[in-house]
């Protein structure tokens, strides 16, 4: 597998999992409150994402590789372990898995509480929170395209693997026409952040002077030692929940 | 004002989390690095077990937290 599919792959289903969060406030905030205000907060939020991108991208392209590569990847370790320690308690029962849909019921009796705009107008409300939800979890793909891409000097890879992903998850919720409960996101989240780690290891560690050996192909190495260990603590932790708790097995 | 303090907010939980000690060991992990490498010695083998145990520590603290 090349570095490339590696990086195409990780932007991908990082994108994927904020997309599905992202489209679960649209649809709950759409379906109630209407929309045009909806998607016009959709698109504002979407131009203030492209003009994030179109300009930290280029201004990236300037900085030593080096110290970018330092940065970035102690940047992406410190996001990605996040993510891992979320999916890894998760996983092993220690926190609740993150239920979609209870977010779309949520997000749809809060919308439904908020005073009604008039037809003709403007609804301030829907244009808010669509805003504020894409815009949240769009500056993290933002973000992760632009690291990735500025990187490995594949800006583009990593756009159109977050344009895919965005694609993919829209049309999926517009199949459904609901949220995408079944989407197992933890499971995505996990491997996510596994990709994650690994890229901030191998970034960090050559930005902070170190050489790999094979190059490349020890982000590969990275990668089945991150999710080895991952899974290993997963398994731990769960075998001491139930020894602790019997009787609440999950799977 | 409030604009720069929700911008911070966002870095803050962005970068750090919930946990700011995987931070700190993770500075401290890169510092580490950096200087084997500065003096000569060669420290690739060193941030993979280093996050390792970042990791394994911080789970460890939440699940006994958490009961």
């Amino acid at each position: 597998m090349s570095s490339n599919v590696v990086l195409f792959l990780a932007t991908f289903l990082a994108s994927a999992v904020e997309a599905v969060e992202a489209l679960t406030i649209v649809l709950a905030v759409g379906v109630v409150r209407g929309w045009r205000s909806t998607l016009v907060g959709v698109g504002a939020a979407s131009l203030v994402l492209a003009a994030v991108v179109a300009g930290l991208g280029p201004a990236l392209q300037h900085i030593p590789i080096g110290t970018l590569r330092f940065v970035i990847g102690a940047l992406l370790l410190a996001f990605g372990l996040q993510w891992l320690r979320k999916a890894i308690l998760r996983a092993s029962g220690y926190k609740p898995l993150h239920d979609e849909a209870e977010a779309f019921s949520r997000e749809r009796k809060e919308a439904g509480a908020a005073l009604p705009a008039r037809s003709a107008q403007m609804d301030w409300y829907a244009f808010t929170v669509a805003f504020k939800g894409v815009l949240l979890e769009g500056l993290e793909v933002a973000f992760i395209v632009v690291t990735f891409g500025a990187t490995q000097g594949r800006l583009g890879l990593a756009a159109a693997a977050a344009v895919a992903a965005g694609a993919t998850v829209v049309v999926a919720g517009l199949v459904v026409r609901g949220p995408l409960e079944r989407v197992p996101e933890n499971t995505l989240k996990f491997i996510v952040g596994v990709l994650l780690s690994s890229f901030g290891i191998f970034w960090g560690g050559e930005g902070a002077g170190a050489e790999w050996p094979g190059g490349d192909v020890a982000i590969l190495a990275i990668i089945g030692f991150v999710g080895l260990v991952s899974f290993s603590l997963t398994r731990t932790l769960r075998r001491r929940r139930l020894a602790f708790q019997p009787g609440t097995a999950q799977g | 004002m409030n604009y720069i303090r929700s911008f911070g907010r966002f870095w803050w939980n962005f970068v750090v989390g919930d946990d700011w000690r995987v931070a700190a060991e993770l500075a401290v992990a890169f510092a580490l690095t950096w200087l084997l490498e500065h003096e000569g010695i060669s420290a690739w083998w060193l941030l993979p077990p280093a996050v390792a145990l970042i990791l394994a520590e911080s789970v460890r603290r939440e699940a006994r937290s958490s009961g």
